[in-house]
């Protein structure tokens, strides 16, 4: 009794589609390959000192700890393995605002942040820190005056992320943290949709702590790293208590197996990630172009050029999303509005880069990446283009339009 | 979101889409919702002379259970009386299409644009509409 797609095929192409890479990414069999030793028969206990089981536990996980260091420009020693990003973000940035309360209250970040960084700021709120949500422009880019003003010798931490999960603009990060450190705060970033998809160098940009997700770049779910900086040093205080693993920052038995995964994954992408961004450019440009040249009135959402091309955010005018989803069900996306989540609020990312309501219920994020084929691609314009012209062909705010009224003149009754 | 057979197939298959003349006096239209909310619902009745509405057209912008609940609308009041139509609750449409509870509101903006569109039939047509009912009695 649903809409849900019905798994087959059209022609050569596997149904449905996933285009939904900003969710979640399909574990690359390589890294599964990685992974499998420590699911079998290397199962021991990393921290265990007294045996082979252990030793080579350890060994697998220092060996990743280096290939997700050396994806970044980090140093091993600066990786601290966690759940995922939102553990990493929770840690980065209640860790260093309790640290150093006694000398700074202050935290900077920017209203398009994902809900695990903003959440955890208003928690910090109600423990007595300030922060500063930043606006940002309808490019979706941060402003760097407003940025240089917003930081004071109060503020212990600027938070802004590499790529927006949302809209996928890709924030100015060597600028951010060369004014961060000039002014004395420790610069974190959230690159859970960055890390693997474009460049980054801890050093050269003056990052102090990077968040990434395993699950984002083609490794397994719950695991994450956070890189915390030696120079300088940044401390800060643990969540978990107990033995003191990861540099007493992180208390816990780490699970091999994941950090394997983590660490193969983070290989994978430095390898490839010129390859693996030449196709998704290509075949981001591919759909953007089958859509737009067909279909007048689709709006890009987020600044055209600094974007990671894997996230392409359209608006369709007078074309709601949730029922766009459900036209083109053979493809696996995401709503741009919140609206199936049920509530009526569209999105707070595209709201605060100046999309109007109206045109936020309309978005509808594709997301491409290292498994997506250029015959996917062509047959999902097909499915975008007719489910468009079908819903036009049923809303009465496109019949307005084609008329000549402006829908903004109405008086319309919210309800 | 897992939808019921009903939304499906009036999403699928949309029942009396479409336009009636605005301008004609046996004509009522009925727009109601807001873009910025998500649900824009227009529903048309074409009124006969003996007070039964003898068609009805919609177009809606919102989700599967908007577009499912005003195509159902149209359905039912074909061939009732003005009166008849204007009794229609959403409780009725929302359990006709096994809707759940967060998309009530769907059904509710859908008894909104049949009362919208009585409102306006009987605004225009209302003298004459008066003329038939004397005549009736």
């Amino acid at each position: 009794m649903t809409s849900k797609a019905q798994s087959g095929t059209a022609g050569n192409i596997k149904l449905p589609i996933y285009l939904d890479y900003q969710a979640t990414t399909p574990l690359d069999p390589r890294v599964l390959d990685a992974m499998m030793p420590y699911m079998t028969t290397k199962f021991g206990n990393p921290h265990s000192r007294s045996h082979s089981f252990g030793w080579e536990a350890e060994e697998g996980v220092e060996a990743a700890r280096g290939q997700v260091a050396a994806l970044i420009g980090a140093d091993e020693k600066e990786i601290i393995f966690t759940s995922g990003a939102t553990e990493s973000n929770n840690l980065a940035i209640k860790g260093v605002a309790r640290f150093y309360k006694d000398r700074k209250d202050h935290i900077v970040t920017a209203v398009t942040e994902h809900k695990c960084v903003l959440d955890t700021c208003r928690h910090l709120e109600q423990e007595g820190f300030r922060v500063t949500y930043l606006p940002v422009g309808t490019d979706g880019l941060v402003d760097l005056g407003a940025l240089d003003q917003a930081v004071t010798d109060k503020t212990s931490i600027v938070s802004i992320m590499g790529v927006n999960n949302e809209i996928g603009v890709i924030q100015p990060l060597a600028e951010i943290g060369k004014i961060a450190r000039a002014k004395g705060a420790f610069f974190h970033t959230d690159c859970a949709q960055a890390a693997g998809k474009i460049p980054l160098d801890v050093k050269a940009m003056n990052i102090d702590l990077m968040s990434i997700s395993g699950h984002k770049i083609y490794g397994p779910k719950g695991i994450g790293a956070l890189y915390v900086g030696r120079k300088p040093r940044v401390r800060l205080e643990p969540m978990m208590s107990g033995g003191g693993q990861e540099r007493g920052m992180r208390s816990g038995t780490l699970a091999p197996m994941l950090c394997a995964g983590l660490g193969e994954a983070c290989r994978l992408a430095k390898a490839e990630m010129a390859k693996d961004n030449e196709k998704i450019r290509f075949l981001s440009k591919k759909l953007y172009d089958g859509v737009t040249k067909r279909l007048p009135e689709v709006f890009l959402n987020g600044h055209a050029e600094r974007r990671y091309p894997g996230n392409l955010n359209l608006s369709f005018a007078y074309v709601e999303g949730e029922s766009m989803i459900m036209g083109i069900k053979d493809l696996a996306v995401s709503s741009g509005s919140a609206c199936t989540s049920a509530s009526l609020e569209p999105s707070y990312v595209l709201r605060s880069i100046g999309v109007g309501e109206e045109l936020a219920h309309t978005s509808i994020r594709f997301g491409i990446g290292r498994f997506t084929t250029e015959g996917e691609v062509d047959y999902a314009v097909e499915e975008i283009v007719k489910t468009v012209q079908k819903l036009r062909s049923l809303s009465p705010l496109w019949e307005m339009a084609q008329e000549g009224i402006d829908i903004k003149s109405i008086e319309w009754a919210a309800h | 979101m897992a939808y019921s057979e009903k939304v499906v197939d009036h999403y699928e298959n949309p029942r009396n889409v479409g336009s009636l003349d605005k301008a004609d006096p046996h004509v009522g239209t009925g727009l109601v919702g807001a873009p910025a909310c998500g649900d824009v619902m227009k529903l048309q009745i074409k009124v006969g002379v003996d007070g039964v509405i003898e068609d009805a057209k919609f177009k809606t912008f919102g989700c599967g259970s908007a577009i499912a609940s005003s195509s159902l609308v149209t359905e039912w009041v074909k061939g009732k009386t003005v009166d008849e139509a204007a009794k229609i609750k959403n409780t009725e449409i929302a359990q006709h299409l096994a809707l759940p509870p967060v998309k009530i509101h769907c059904s509710v903006l859908a008894e909104d644009a049949i009362k919208a569109a009585i409102a306006d039939y009987r605004q225009k047509a209302g003298p004459a509409e008066a003329a038939i009912k004397k005549q009736a009695s």
